[in-house]
């Protein structure tokens, strides 16, 4: 019952991740493909946390922390450059 | 002691699974950039709590194990996704990007237009070197 539970979870959080895709793909702007880039990395995130409890092991726990950290650098990256075409400035 | 924890697991994960499934389909269907970025964020965020939280009570009740390494997960998340779907939203807008037909006042035009250094969409590279005599 408890597994079965997980597993439907971990098939409704891989349509999640289809629908974002969808949006990465079709998205008229480029904020729209990093909006639903950053919202793919937090599903994954979610998902690897039902993993973790599926095979009943600590070992996941920094990667999910990993994947958190990467993402969100990601995104500022992208942002700054789509706001203002660089990403590092160089002011003196 | 082990049914107590499944139940509770299982409680939690399906709200968190259920609330990001409500997030995609919001980013699917809303109209524009702005509307779209109320659905990625807060509601992933939501979702994502609810499952973290369920698999740290999950480790805390079946074997008493208090994951710091999970709180600081739980803490990071909380903490960088409005931050990024705001830095996202300022570069849309000032990159112009299109507006849904149901909009009904835009009050950052009226800031933009006073203080028009905000406004420029590059900032140029100078690529002068500095000869030092």
């Amino acid at each position: 019952m408890f597994k079965s539970i997980l597993f439907i979870s971990l098939c409704i959080l891989a349509l999640t991740i289809l629908l974002n895709l969808y949006r990465v793909i079709k998205g008229p702007t480029s904020s729209d493909r990093i909006q639903a880039l950053d919202s793919i990395g937090i599903n994954i995130i979610a998902s690897i946390g039902i993993f973790s409890i599926l095979f009943h092991t600590r070992a996941f726990f920094d990667l999910m922390l990993l994947i958190g950290i990467l993402s969100f650098i990601g995104t500022i990256a992208f942002a700054r450059f789509i706001e203002r075409s660089v990403v590092i400035e160089r002011n003196r | 002691m082990n049914g107590i924890a499944e139940i509770i697991t299982a409680f939690f994960i399906l709200v968190g699974t259920t609330i990001s499934l409500l997030a995609a389909i919001g980013l699917v269907r809303l109209p524009d950039v702005y509307t779209r970025s109320h659905a990625a964020s807060k509601s992933s965020t939501l979702g994502v709590l609810c499952v973290l939280i369920g698999t740290l009570l999950y480790f805390l009740i079946s074997d008493g194990y208090f994951s710091i390494r999970l709180i600081l997960g739980i803490f990071f998340v909380f903490l960088t996704a409005p931050v990024a779907a705001h830095v996202i939203c300022r570069a849309a807008y000032r990159n112009q990007a299109p507006v849904a037909d149901t909009m009904v006042e835009d009050e950052l035009k009226e800031y933009y237009e006073l203080n028009p250094e905000y406004k420029k969409k590059s900032i140029v590279v100078e690529e002068t070197v500095q000869v030092d005599e």
